[in-house]
């Protein structure tokens, strides 16, 4: 069985600054794995790529066995890879409830026709949405929020959002973008418990990047290290821990 | 708005236009057109509040829209003379459709620069496309060009009009409470969120924009066939702009806002003409006391405006949680 995700030689370039140079990368069915390297390394950089935000200039990306390279960002996710973001984007005027609800249009089998009719099967699956998301926000502990404008949540809760909103397009890749950003000791240590549950109970992949070590070491089976756009080690956390480039690229020699 | 009586709503207010209409000759003729105003205000304000209120896509040309709708049926019915009562309502709903199709058409011209631009940018292109239209029509000798077109069937009645401002109002109403249109919003909300939770959002923003004018052509052939005359001088972005700031007071994204928004603005301008028309007053001497409401007319309904947005910028009618809604 061939990997989820796979870069092969990925390389994308701004005018002369070569930001990612020929990554390879490679994303297990069920993996967690992390992305690290000092700021401007090239990780959000190359979450783009793989979302579909920016087109590499050369290589190629897979996904599940299809190339991914020319796709639109929601075509890429109707395909099975959800992202959050760095800053969180929630959709700040719906409440929780509808956050949740306008990423199910994508397993929506009507279309504008239906709901313009409204009959009986608009209304069989709206309630059948309602009854999904209501699952997915309790699973999260979030269902309490249900009616709050998404905006006036927590931080925390925020970010848990986020991954809900992310996971109810159903993917099978989600990546997330420095989740732990601007979080508390406390709050680190619940999200390493949740993205833990997240990978046990939806059977997905993940891919992390984050600046905190202690998280990343903690969590993920894999991790690789990027360091002005070229990957410089690759492995378990106690390898990458020991290698000699990751602590220079972090500390300088 | 709760919209879970939908068809109730529709089919109610489908009805209530039918019997008003039977009663159209008790009713002042003066009236009779203001309701007509009304009725073609609340299509052109609701249809504009998806592009603007909930899609979050700054259209300035929804007058254009209009004129196209407007054109299309005047010349469609001017081709028959007299008809007998059902005749005349099919020729009608016929042209009315067509007016709105060809609408439709325009919007999705203007719809495709929208892909790639956003905020105050697309709304000069719309701009643009208003005053390209009235500029078209100006120069076309076939409809009138600047001197006008006369329009010799005043078919309009309260029917039509609160008939299809019901199905404007169901058509918006439906579309943004349902899952499906959760992702106009979410496309007014952010666009990069929305393109990764795998919302098509240049779909979305074409579809807003065809519907949305799609019942501005509709609202035109109603004018058409109520003014029963068309110059391409009424159609410039000034009422454009009219439509904009009954969606903006009436609360972008709130569609009972922005229908009373569209009842108020209509009914302000000829309320304060009729203040102004009264003969006398308990308490004055003079004729007319109130007449220097009529010169000043339009600075008080000017002066209005930015009182109401100094101090309910969220929109007359707003609730708290706009979108908000189950």
């Amino acid at each position: 069985m061939s990997a989820l995700l796979q870069l092969e030689k990925t390389t994308i370039r701004f005018g002369g600054l070569t930001a990612v140079s020929e990554l390879d990368l490679q994303i297990g069915r069920g993996e967690l794995v992390g992305l690290i390297g000092p700021n401007g390394a090239g990780k959000t950089t190359a979450f783009n790529l793989i979302t579909g935000v920016y087109q590499p200039t050369s290589g190629a990306i897979n996904f599940d066995g299809q190339s991914t390279v020319g796709r639109k960002p929601y075509q890429i996710t109707q395909r099975g890879i959800a992202r959050t973001f760095q800053n969180i984007r929630l959709f700040p005027s719906l409440n929780v409830f509808d956050n949740v609800r306008a990423v199910f249009h994508l397993h929506l089998h009507g279309d504008v026709r239906h709901a313009l009719w409204r009959g009986k099967g608009y209304h069989a699956e709206e309630k059948s949405v309602a009854d999904r998301v209501l699952e997915l926000l309790e699973i999260f502990q979030l269902g309490k929020f249900r009616d709050e404008p998404a905006k006036s949540l927590s931080y925390g809760d925020q970010r848990r959002l986020e991954i809900v909103r992310a996971l109810a397009a159903q993917p099978k890749l989600l990546l997330l973008d420095e989740p732990a950003a601007g979080m508390n000791a406390t709050e680190k240590v619940e999200l390493t418990r949740l993205i833990r549950f997240i990978k046990d109970k939806f059977q997905i992949s993940i891919l992390l990047v984050e600046h905190d070590m202690k998280l990343v070491m903690e969590i993920c089976e894999r991790i690789a290290v990027l360091d002005y756009g070229v990957k410089i080690a690759e492995g378990k956390p106690d390898e990458v821990r020991a290698n000699p480039k990751v602590i220079t690229a972090y500390l300088g020699d | 708005m709760n919209f879970r009586h939908a068809k109730t709503f529709l089919l109610g207010a489908i009805a209530l236009g039918f019997l008003a209409s039977l009663l159209a000759a008790k009713i002042n003729p003066y009236w009779l057109f203001i309701l007509y105003d009304i009725g073609i205000s609340i299509i052109m304000a609701v249809s504009l509040n998806l592009i603007n209120g909930y899609t979050g896509q700054f259209s300035l040309g929804h007058a254009g829209f209009m004129a196209v709708g407007a054109y299309t049926s005047a010349v469609i019915t001017n081709q028959f003379g007299d008809l007998n009562f059902f005749a005349a309502n099919g020729i009608f709903a016929v042209a009315l459709l067509a007016g709105g199709l060809a609408a439709a058409l325009a919007g999705l011209l203007v719809g495709i620069p929208s892909l790639r631009l956003r905020g105050d940018y697309l709304a000069i292109v719309t701009l643009g496309f208003g005053e390209i239209i009235r500029v078209i029509l100006q120069n076309m000798d076939q409809v009138g060009g600047a001197r006008g077109l006369s329009v010799m069937h005043g078919w309009t009645n309260l029917f039509w009009t609160f008939g299809l401002a019901a199905v404007t109002v169901y058509v918006v109403a439906s579309l943004v409470n349902s899952t499906y249109g959760r992702g106009f919003i979410a496309v007014h909300d952010d666009e990069v969120a929305a393109e990764a939770m795998g919302i098509n959002t240049t779909k979305y923003k074409v579809t807003a924009f065809v519907i949305g004018a799609f019942f501005a052509g509709l609202a035109g052939g109603l004018y058409a066939h109520s003014k029963q005359f068309l110059t391409p001088g009424g159609f410039s972005f000034m009422l454009s702009i009219t439509f904009v700031v009954m969606v903006i007071l009436g609360g972008m994204g709130n569609t009972v806002g922005v229908i009373l928004a569209a009842i108020l603005l209509t009914l302000l301008p000829e309320g304060l003409r009729m203040l102004s028309g009264i003969e006398h007053l308990p308490g004055f001497t003079a004729e007319r006391p109130l007449g220097w409401i009529g010169d000043t007319r339009m600075i008080i309904y000017s002066l209005l405006l930015i009182v109401l947005m100094l101090t309910r910028p969220q929109g007359l009618f707003s609730l708290k949680k706009s979108f908000a809604k189950k």
